[in-house]
């Protein structure tokens, strides 16, 4: 039998469930809990300079492996810091543990120094959260939250812990827990059958069918299954912003992203289509457009492992809940076994159909209304230069639509993004986050020199713990996705989207000890790119002055269906 | 619609507040909860009634079992079911009201439960209706507070919300 202390044991259990890697930044609360990990080598802890960091460092790297990222925060304000972090995570599904700092127990309610309610103030915005009451709880808890955060739809979850629940000097039995089992929490682990056997009747027959995959195929690991079934059957397949990767972006059957800024081949096809397959996307209003008028010929199967997301804002025709991989699966080995004759002529028909949507606009932009280079360009020329295998980690902006649309991923988990919160600060540490735990491959920062002065500070991270990412600051000398809007809804009236005083990047960067590019014409844009991208070991910030006036399109008209889009400044469908 | 939906839950401190905290955060309205520990003291049982659209109603009980302490939940507005509330309500009663209040009192099968010279307390169950009623007919210059404790509720016949 083992004694350890409080403190100890969140050392040791996050030792013992093989967490490589937290991030954190001390106080007060966590004296303890620093002083055990002081003492050990298993867990390293990365130091950020702003816990909103920590928190998306920790989102990247459960982004990028499917595993839990862990943070640690001291009470009150380090707590609060990570709020946003943990929002950000919520919203995309992220599975995450965040272990907050508590004053002491006998302090609680008394407006002690640095208390805040954590529980209270991230209930709505964590899938779960606890706070310990004895430190012989400690170990299951911790246990608790890996198994609640990374099963199911997955979700960050808080565990808040009072300072005297770790307090040195007094130890109790400490026993790793394997396993654990709560009665009123059990994910459902396969779809109903009759329910997939219905969805695979729809999918056999349809005549103009659209497969839609969003982050939940991410989530379950499920793109091999989703490109073998769209092969299969030779179907389109759209990924939604959260999706991007689960299907070949640059596989003629792939139609990019629906929704707001989707391509037209996208919006078109779904709004179309006579069945739409939605693989593990939750259909929010950036996709919709307006519900009621949303795919009004399609059947719509909804596969989700969370039933709240399903019939949430557009009714399913056949709802199907439970996790991707096994779903699909099912799908597949139903597919391949059906004897229904596939009408091949109305396939062929569709996809003229489409290839004709795709040939109007196809992701093209103008070029010859300014003299500046275009961002769409910038994207072009990094995934070129990156072979489109790279990982890109998006701030949220004008920049991230366009990373969205011309970067073209090949696997999944290569797209991080704030796609649920739009967390503006989000693309640096998460950049950090990726580069730290995949230190052989090419991870790239795509953002917005507003986006990039919101986590700025982390740039000293990058150069403690040497990670050579490569930032491309698409600069634009403005909040470009307000200055858009502004230019659409308010006569172009610049409302504080106008950002003045930037600082000189390249200085600055070089000041945190890294190197620094910029690029104002076109010609120089791939040969810089290049050569940042081989300085292997130096993280390279790329500042590239692009068309300030430029947007984002295609755009959907407000309160219409999906195919009601701009598609230039002056042209609409 | 109205419904009466009653959760089965881990009786743990800041369960209460997850349910409450969800109604508020996702904009569903609650008219009434009542929450108190079951015959098993790890659980408790929760009724609160909601009124919506089928589509809210489908949203509410989605949400409440997605959260980790709820263990069942039913909506026992969907089949035959027993509701109760219990009211304890204040009356004036001087002089010739003292006779017609008791005869209210009566004909709802109420009970006085304390009684001084110019007031009445009387404690009144049934559903929500009846307790209208009741107030209805004291008419309200004559009531003088009101405490009602929600509706709780419970399906008729052999089916059991439990573990
Ligand atoms: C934290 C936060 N604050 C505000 C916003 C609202 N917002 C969305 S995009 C945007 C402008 C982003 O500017 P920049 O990073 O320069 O990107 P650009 O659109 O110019 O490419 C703003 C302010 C946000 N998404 N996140
Ligand atoms: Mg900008």
């Amino acid at each position: 039998m083992e004694l350890l202390s409080g403190a100890d044991m969140v050392a040791r259990f996050l030792a013992d469930e093989g967490v490589e890697y937290i991030y954190g930044y001390p106080g007060g609360a966590l004296l303890h809990i620093y002083d055990a990990l002081f003492q050990q080598d298993k867990v390293q802890h990365i130091l950020v300079r702003h816990e909103q960091a920590a928190t998306h460092m920790a989102d990247a790297y459960a982004r990028a492996t499917g595993k839990p990222g862990v943070v640690l925060v001291t009470s009150g304000p380090g707590a609060t810091n990570a709020v946003t972090g943990i929002a950000t995570a919520y919203m995309d599904s992220i599975p995450m543990v965040v272990i907050s700092g508590q004053v002491m127990s006998h302090l609680i309610g008394e407006d002690a120094f640095q208390e805040c309610d954590m529980v209270g103030v991230t209930r709505p915005v964590v899938k779960h959260n606890m706070s310990i009451k004895s430190p012989e709880e400690i170990p299951m808890a911790l246990k608790k939250a890996f198994y609640i955060a990374s099963t199911g739809r997955p979700g960050p979850v808080v565990v808040d812990i009072p300072k005297d629940m770790t307090t040195p000097t007094e130890r109790y039995e400490y026993v790793y827990p394997e396993s654990v089992k709560l009665r009123s929490y059990n994910p459902v682990t396969r779809g109903h059958s009759g329910q997939i056997k219905k969805a695979v009747e729809l999918l056999v027959n349809a005549k103009r069918p659209v497969i839609l995959a969003g982050g939940g195929v991410i989530h379950a690991n499920a793109s091999e299954q989703l490109t073998e079934l769209a092969r299969m059957l030779n179907y389109p397949v759209v990924n939604t912003l959260m999706g991007l990767g689960t299907y070949p972006g640059t596989d003629p059957q792939f139609l990019g992203m629906p929704g707001m800024h989707g391509s037209v081949e996208a919006n078109m096809a779904m709004h179309h289509a006579d069945m739409i397959l939605n693989l593990g996307s939750r259909l929010d209003d950036r996709i919709t457009n307006a519900t009621e008028k949303f795919c009004p010929t399609a059947k719509l199967v909804h596969v989700d492992i969370d039933p709240s997301s399903i019939s949430k804002t557009v009714a399913a025709d056949v709802p199907i809940v439970g996790p991707l991989d096994s779903v699909l699966n099912e799908i597949l080995k139903l597919a391949k076994a059906s004897e229904v004759e596939r009408d091949e002529e109305a396939l062929a028909t569709w996809w003229q159909q489409i290839e004709e949507w795709r040939r109007r606009h196809g992701g093209r932009y103008r070029t010859d209304d300014s003299e500046l280079m275009k961002p769409q360009q910038v994207v072009e020329a990094l995934c070129k230069v990156t072979k489109g295998d790279a990982y890109v980690c998006s701030d949220v902006g004008q920049h991230q639509m366009f990373a969205a649309q011309y970067y073209k991923f090949n696997k999944p988990r290569r797209w991080l993004n704030s796609g649920g919160l739009g967390t503006m600060g989000y693309g640096l540490p998460a950049a950090m986050g990726v580069k730290l735990n995949f230190p052989d491959e090419e991870v790239v920062c795509v953002t917005g020199e507003g986006s990039i002065q919101m986590n700025i500070q982390e740039l000293s991270t990058c150069a403690q713990y040497n990670l050579p990412l490569k930032i491309v600051c698409i600069n634009n000398q403005s909040l470009g996705m307000v200055r858009q809007w502004q230019d659409l809804n308010y006569e172009s009236r610049h409302s504080q989207s106008y950002m003045e005083s930037l600082p000189d990047f390249t200085k600055l960067v070089e000041a945190y000890g890294h190197v620094g590019m910029e690029v104002t014409r076109l010609e120089e844009l791939e040969s810089t790119l290049e050569k940042a991208f081989a300085m292997k070991d130096k993280l390279v910030f790329i500042n590239v002055y692009v068309d300030p006036y430029e947007h984002v399109y295609p755009m959907q008209v407000p309160k219409a269906s999906m195919r009601d889009m701009w598609l230039s400044k002056t042209e609409r469908t | 619609m109205r419904h009466i939906i009653s959760v089965l839950m881990e009786n743990e401190a800041g369960a209460l507040s997850r349910v409450v905290g969800l109604f508020s955060q996702r904009n569903f309205n609650i008219e009434s909860l009542t929450v108190a520990p079951t015959e098993d003291p790890t659980l408790s049982r929760l009724t609160l009634t909601t009124i919506g659209h089928d589509g809210v109603i489908e949203q509410i009980t989605k949400q409440l079992n997605k959260l980790i302490e709820v263990v069942k939940l039913v909506d026992l507005t969907e089949g035959d079911h027993i509701e109760r509330e219990l009211m304890l309500i204040k009356v004036k009663a001087l002089g010739s009201q003292r006779a017609e209040v008791i005869r209210n009192v009566d004909i709802f099968r109420g009970q006085v439960v304390d009684v001084t010279s110019s007031v009445y307390t009387v404690q009144l169950t049934g559903d929500s209706a009846k307790l209208d009623a009741f107030i209805e007919v004291l008419g309200p210059t004559n009531v003088l507070e009101v405490v009602r404790t929600g509706v709780s509720g419970i399906a008729r016949g052999e089916k059991v919300l439990s573990l």
